[in-house]
């Protein structure tokens, strides 16, 4: 049987699959930007980052409306709970694509550095952690989840790692300061960006089990 | 099943019949005192009936009867020689329809349990019904009008007396059966906001359909189907993480 609230809630995760997507294509532009030192797909970030919030209103807007309208309990509860948490990740997600772009729109007008292909695989991986957490989203798929929570770990460490190649840069060469900083401003935005993918997988498995794995509480359940 | 440890009211292996037919398949269940608990479950799944044998009322519908042992403050109330009127008293009960005596007055239907059990009289008798109406709420509403008759009230009002009426006595325990239903969103909010505040003084056991009143005004939550006690918890977790996937069927509108 379908019921009212089915067909609001398909609507809502369809809305907020494709604000997945535009965050997806935010990021990929802005770390492409990076890898290719290509100005134009940095330009394009902006366009996403309109969508994206446009969808964060839209998202608001539609889960009030369920919440007025449908009184939703357990699963649909924990499921319009979880988007509307989601909502604000995406959102967030959006800006630092957007920081990302103007970083390394002042990165690239300075001297390239080498540091700049660790900065690469760290976007891949968080890219993979940003399509894998909406995916999971849609599928509901919790192994995926756990494997977004897990690949968070190895972003923190690129991050540490490029931080201090970084400073071993700054303190070598004066005249690279101001391109270093710029990195390390992008690896920021990397890192929080997988840590908003981290939230996102989290929130899946709330939403699927009732489970509350925030702060720590996967890693303790890792260990027992 | 789990159920909260020493109970005000301890339910073990409760049977009820109407003729040969077995309506409540065995039901485990404690009440702790000053808790509220909503009863929940689709139509016909033994949850009216379940509260009708706490007070003993189910052996008053021709061919009722109930098996297995049901105790207030440890007192089996089904034991040989227990007299169901005192039983009645001591666990009251309001209805869906508001049913204030008819023939009598605000004060009279009040004042009536007193009276019968000769538990007030004169001044003290006053005093009590007083007592009951504010407890119920309703005592700034009709304080000039206690001599008017009880069907003179609004609906809403009606159940107040109703439950003034049931109150008056001193129940620990106090049953309600879908105690709303009949009443609009105003007189409901006051109905809830009335149990919130009366679970001070005593327990409550709340048959109701209404989910979302459940949810808001309950401790524990029983959900019921064909007869068997199928979840009973925290009401915050079996309205947010049910365990039984029948549970989370029923309260999300997948059926029922």
């Amino acid at each position: 049987m379908q019921r009212q609230i089915d067909h609001e809630l398909n609507k809502l995760r369809s809305v907020i699959l494709s604000m997945g997507q535009d965050v997806e294509a935010a990021v990929e532009e802005a770390t492409e930007g990076l890898i290719e030192r290509d100005p134009e797909r940095l330009k394009k970030v902006r366009e996403y980052e309109d969508r994206i919030n446009a969808y964060h209103l839209e998202v608001d807007e539609l889960c009030l409306k369920l919440i007025a309208q449908q009184s939703p309990l357990a699963a649909d509860l924990r499921m319009i709970l979880a988007i509307i948490k989601i909502n604000a990740d995406l959102e967030r997600m959006g800006d630092q694509a957007m920081n990302i772009s103007l970083n390394v729109r002042d990165y690239l007008v300075k001297d390239p550095l080498p540091e700049a292909a660790t900065i690469a695989s760290m976007a891949h991986t968080v890219r993979k952690m940003v399509r894998d957490s909406m995916e999971a989203f849609v599928k509901g798929d919790l192994t995926l989840s756990e494997q977004v929570l897990l690949q968070d770990d190895v972003v923190d460490e690129a991050k540490r790692t490029t931080f201090r190649r970084l400073i071993e840069v700054m303190k070598k060469d004066g005249a690279q300061v101001e391109g270093a900083v710029d990195l390390m401003l992008v690896s920021r935005n990397l890192e929080r960006l997988g840590d908003h993918a981290t939230n996102i997988a989290e929130d899946v498995i709330f939403a699927s089990t009732g489970k509350d794995i925030r702060h720590g509480g996967f890693h303790s359940g890792q260990k027992s | 099943m789990m159920t909260p440890s020493p109970a005000l009211l301890e339910v073990k292996g409760l049977k009820a019949f109407v003729e040969s037919t077995e309506i409540l398949h065995g039901i485990d269940l404690g009440v702790s005192p000053h808790e509220v608990v909503a009863f929940i479950g689709p139509s016909g799944c033994g949850k009216s009936t379940f509260l009708r044998c706490l007070n003993r009322l189910h052996e008053e519908t021709p061919g009722g009867r109930a098996e297995g042992r049901v105790s207030l403050e440890g007192q089996d109330i089904y034991a040989v020689g227990t007299d169901p009127v005192r039983i009645r008293r001591r666990i009251g009960m309001v209805f869906q329809k508001p049913n204030p005596f008819p023939s009598m007055s605000i004060f009279e239907n009040v004042a009536s349990g007193l009276r019968l059990n000769r538990i007030a009289k004169g001044i003290e008798l006053e005093a009590r019904v007083e007592a009951a109406l504010r407890e119920a709420a309703l005592w700034n509403e009709v304080k000039d009008k206690l001599d008017a008759s009880g069907m003179s009230l609004s609906g809403g009002q009606q159940q107040r007396l109703c439950i003034a009426r049931a109150l008056a006595v001193k129940p620990p325990v106090l049953l309600m059966d879908e105690p709303t239903s009949a009443l609009d969103p105003v007189s409901t909010a006051k109905i809830e906001e009335l149990v919130i505040q009366l679970k001070k003084e005593t327990t409550i056991l709340m048959v109701t359909h209404n989910m979302q009143q459940a949810a808001r005004i309950s401790d524990r939550t029983a959900f019921f189907l064909y007869g068997d006690l199928v979840e009973y918890g925290p009401t915050t977790k079996v309205f947010t993480t049910p365990s039984d996937r029948r549970t989370e069927e029923y309260i999300t509108g997948r059926f029922g």
